[in-house]
């Protein structure tokens, strides 16, 4: 479903940002340990919205349209169960009105 | 991920090298790594400017305006060349509650001449540009490349860093690391405090297309005049404030917000970002206007008290990744603080290789604390807290709004209210001990004053 916050969706939003997507994730969560979160504060935090929760209380990531913020990581509450890191070099978001 | 560059990456211990491939590493080709760049390569010092972006800039963001009075000291006539999009001329600080705002306005044509005073850019633009000075000097840019750990002997001296890169160490006999707000290079040097996410904001930004008439009809502009606005309130309860500010034929509008308090909310960014933008009094300035790009970045605001230690060993920090970010409500500065901090730790190092030895912290420390970058920050240490405390963010705002509704609303019959009554009615209606009153504009004063 497509979630509309004032005048424009969240992923036409995301699709007006160039991303160089790396082969590899630079992010990896060990969701064993959401599991056990109760606040799963990266889930709203993302700017990206990269982390959902799903139905057995884990959580599923993406890693592919990153600000490389830095966001997540640091609102982690379990213990670093995000793995976080920049993308290799030339990868990732492409700022150009930043 | 421990070949990368990130919390968990550590340093690599090492044997002191026989011939230093450089002089000096420098990690970011931002505002900060660029200016210490400069100064290394014009002191006739071999410099690497190591770049993880694909041109610098592409992964930098910005709330608004450049002030760009110490490239003075780098570029002569820095302001007939800089890629600006507009010279700042008309400057607001806008508070708002609920539906209601106050607006301070000024305008100074001063400022749209030079020597000029502030402009707005784009970062792909600035920084491509001042690192373009950096390079014409003899630095060597480095892109699309991460430096993943510090170079260590066993002694912990710093004598490079590796890079990801096949064969990607780069040597030096000091390493000055520019690397941002999550600076994992400084944090491997153990120089970072603890608690990190307590002094960070997150800013996002919406970048808004519109007919450049649209934009000198809408803010009161013309040529290459341009607006910037800093807004307290409209982060709908999150600690933070809000920016938006004129570019040639778009408009940047943004938030700042805590991290502990967004991790609270349960609310994202960008619903707030929406919220703020159907604020009555900023609706009207970006209404029809569509997205040409959203961004985001950490910023480091909690100022001196959060500060890293800012060297030693054979490594400097600056820009952000000594938190040099000046969020001081009525002040909201950074670049030209990365660009302070990264020019003298450029000449420390500079002066540091020139007499043989490494020891450049001592005098890094000293060009900081003479100059803008370390005097201000000190003075205004107590700004950061009291700008982010629950009184500023959540009372004064409408305090202050209540204050002005009262002494303009007409109430006849009633004779006019006294000062003092509006005063002491405003602050019971929001919750407002006089004490405390004082109490904060005592802070303010010794801050501000």
């Amino acid at each position: 479903m497509t979630q509309r916050y004032g005048d424009i969706a969240f992923e036409d939003r995301m699709s007006q940002v160039d991303f160089r997507v790396a082969g590899n994730a630079h992010i990896v969560v060990d969701t064993d340990v959401c599991r056990s979160c109760t606040t799963k504060a990266c889930v709203h935090a993302c700017p990206a919205k990269l982390f959902v929760p799903t139905d057995d209380g884990g959580i599923l990531f993406n890693y592919e349209q990153c600000f490389e913020c830095g966001t997540c990581y640091l609102v982690c509450d379990g213990g670093n169960a995000i793995s976080w890191s920049y993308p290799d070099g030339g990868q990732g978001v492409v700022f150009r009105h930043g | 991920m421990r070949d990368r560059a990130g919390p968990a990456a550590e340093a690599v211990t090492v044997r002191r090298p026989e011939a230093a491939d450089f002089d000096a590493v420098v990690v970011g080709a931002g505002p900060a790594g660029s200016a210490a760049a400069l100064e290394l390569a014009r002191a006739g010092h071999s410099v690497a400017l190591v770049e993880r972006g694909p041109f610098p800039g592409s992964k930098n963001v910005y709330g608004g305006v450049v002030y760009g009075r110490i490239l003075d000291e780098l570029i002569p006539d820095w302001y007939e060349r800089m890629p600006v999009q507009r010279w700042i001329t008309r400057r607001q600080t806008m508070l708002l509650s609920g539906d209601r705002s106050l607006t301070v306005d000024f305008r100074s044509q001063n400022w749209g001449r030079a020597p000029y005073n502030g402009a707005t850019t784009y970062r792909a633009e600035f920084d491509s540009w001042l690192a373009g000075h950096a390079r014409a000097a003899g630095a060597v840019l480095v892109p699309s490349t991460v430096a993943t750990a510090l170079l260590r002997t066993a002694d912990g001296q710093v004598v490079g860093v590796r890079t990801d890169r096949p064969d990607g160490d780069l040597t030096a006999r000091v390493v000055i690391a520019c690397d941002g707000v999550n600076s994992f290079l400084g944090k491997q040097a153990g120089l970072h405090p603890d608690e990190q996410a307590a002094h960070t904001t997150l800013g996002v930004k919406e970048t808004l297309a519109l007919p450049r008439e649209t934009i000198e009809e809408r803010f009161g502009v013309t040529g290459t005049d341009g607006v910037d606005i800093e807004i307290l309130g409209g982060t709908s309860g999150v600690p933070g404030g809000g920016f938006l500010y004129t570019n040639r034929d778009t408009v940047s509008v943004g938030l700042v917000l805590g991290l502990p308090g967004l991790a609270k909310a349960g609310l994202r960014p960008e619903e707030i970002l929406a919220e703020l933008k159907q604020h009555p009094s900023v609706r009207p300035l970006v209404r029809g206007a569509e997205v040409v790009e959203y961004s985001a970045h950490l910023i480091p605001e909690g100022g001196y008290r959060s500060m890293p230690r800012l060297g030693g060993n054979g490594l400097l920090l600056a820009g952000d990744s000594a938190a040099m970010c000046l969020a001081a409500g009525i002040w909201l500065e950074g670049v030209n603080f990365a660009l302070g901090s990264g020019m003298y730790a450029g000449r420390a190092a500079a002066n540091g290789l020139r007499s043989g030895g490494p020891a450049v912290l001592g005098e890094y420390r000293r060009l900081l604390e003479k100059s803008f970058v370390l005097a201000d920050h000190k003075k205004l240490r107590d700004a950061p807290g009291l700008v982010l405390s629950e009184r500023v963010q959540h009372r004064y705002p409408g305090l202050v709004c209540d204050l002005a509704e009262g002494m303009f609303t007409v109430d006849n019959p009633r004779p006019k209210p006294g000062l003092r009554r509006l005063l002491r009615r405003a602050a019971r209606h929001n919750g407002v001990r006089m004490r405390e009153l004082a109490r904060d504009a005592l802070t303010g004063l010794r801050s501000f004053g």
